[in-house]
């Protein structure tokens, strides 16, 4: 039992990035990639209870993983020629596949490339690198699963038939490029903040999505608008108790009790980094417009450090 | 890969153009296209007379009908193409962005479809 939480933990922690390695490794065969992938952790299920759980999970996963990309490779005869090579059977070719910086942000980047429809880069986001379902993402787009399944065959088509590069885009374009990726992430954030259609007013599992990719654009990219996008959602996302009253109806920001405006979501709310800037040393506009000048009704623990970073003396915006 | 760059710009904008102005853009694109033939990309390229010496030809029901023009007036008239040879879609993006008329009209960036 101990085994199936570890491979359960694994799977959460790691799924993301061993996808991102190997659809390097394939490619840029995002569908031959979600294959390998599910393959080799129905392999991890299978072998980690009698062999134990590996010192490199990710390694071995991603070995696997490759390794049953090249069979079905090798099965179709025509793209032999994508993957060669013999299989990798030892920890230090497993080493070897993921000592390179993390494939995610190909993947992020790949997923956005400004060449794919906006929803489409939305709905790759969430199925590659958010880990969802397609069902759950057409029902967090309240559409059918047949279409938005559509849409997926039709957005991977797209990268491989056109050559969308599965790369980190070069240096002149890389602020245009992350700021078509934060678009992406504020929107999904958006969608769950104010939901354009459905029951729910404020849809909670698409904020929570947007934070967790934003943090992760944040991690990888470092770059400071990033940042402060996660700030401002973090902030937005504090009052979503506050927003609506005991039967889910809307409530305006000055009848809110100021104690449920108040709870941060966790303490990792709070940015820990140095003061954000931009490449050109100004101040970040996102770290501006999320270090707002005096709403009352704001948690001070979320927003004070904000503040301090934006050149303000922190002060407890609620009591 | 291959790609096909399709320039699509208003023909009325061209005609309302004077002498000067249009031997300018003419000058670009020379000095664009022996830009990439030096580096390796172009495969084949070529302007294309106004749509008013177009012809449309059809076959329906077995039986070819010839008219006059292409089929329906759109703002953006196709005025010419490039064949180019380029690593993934942002080069061939990038070479697009080059084109003289990107900056008055716009171009379709297509993929060559390989038959194996």
């Amino acid at each position: 039992m101990q085994t199936a939480a570890a491979i359960e933990a694994v799977f959460r922690r790691e799924r993301a990035r061993v996808l991102a390695t190997t659809i390097r490794i394939t490619h840029g065969d995002f569908d031959l990639a979600e294959e390998a992938v599910q393959d080799a952790f129905a392999a991890a299920i299978a072998r980690w209870p009698g062999e134990g759980t590996p010192d490199e999970p990710r390694g071995w996963l991603v070995a696997v993983a490759r390794n049953k990309a090249v069979d079905a490779i090798r099965r179709r005869v025509k793209l032999r020629d994508i993957v060669a090579g013999e299989p990798v059977t030892d920890a230090a070719g497993a080493a070897e596949l993921v000592a390179v910086p993390d494939d995610r942000l190909r993947l992020i980047y790949t997923c956005c490339h400004p060449a794919l429809a906006t929803e489409a880069q939305i709905a790759l986001t969430l199925r590659t690198l958010g880990g969802l379902t397609t069902d759950e993402i057409a029902r967090a787009f309240l559409t059918s699963p047949v279409t938005m399944a559509q849409r997926l065959v039709r957005a991977k088509s797209k990268i491989r038939d056109a050559g969308i590069p599965y790369e980190v885009p070069e240096a002149s374009q890389l602020p245009e490029r992350t700021g078509a990726v934060m678009a992406v992430v504020y929107l999904i954030f958006n969608e769950g903040y104010a939901a354009t259609a459905g029951d729910a007013w404020i849809r909670r599992d698409l904020c929570r999505e947007a934070i967790r990719l934003g943090r992760l654009v944040a991690e990888l990219t470092g770059d400071p608008e990033a940042r402060g996008l996660v700030a401002l959602m973090l902030l937005h996302d504090a009052r979503r108790d506050a927003r609506t009253d005991a039967r889910w109806s809307p409530m305006p920001c000055a009848v809110g009790p100021a104690r449920t405006a108040c709870r941060p979501r966790s303490r990792r709310s709070t940015p820990r980094r140095p003061a954000p800037r931009t490449p050109t040393g100004g101040r970040s506009p996102r770290c501006s417009t999320s270090s707002p000048g005096g709403s009352r009704r704001r948690s001070s623990r979320s927003i004070a450090p904000s503040r301090s970073r934006c050149g303000r003396a922190p002060r407890p915006a609620c009591r | 890969m291959q790609y096909l760059l399709l320039i699509y710009e208003s023909e009325k904008n061209w005609d309302a153009m004077s002498e000067a102005e249009r031997n300018k853009i003419f000058t670009e694109y020379m000095t664009f296209t022996n830009d990439i033939k030096t580096s390796g990309h172009l495969r084949a390229g070529d302007a294309l007379q106004p749509t008013r010496t177009a012809t449309t030809v059809r076959v329906r029901d077995g039986k070819a009908s010839t008219t006059d023009g292409p089929f329906a007036e759109t703002r953006e008239q196709l005025g010419g193409y490039y064949l180019i040879e380029a690593k993934d879609l942002d080069e061939a993006t990038r070479i697009a962005a080059r084109i003289p008329s990107a900056r008055y009209g716009s171009i379709e960036v297509r993929p060559i479809m390989t038959f194996s």
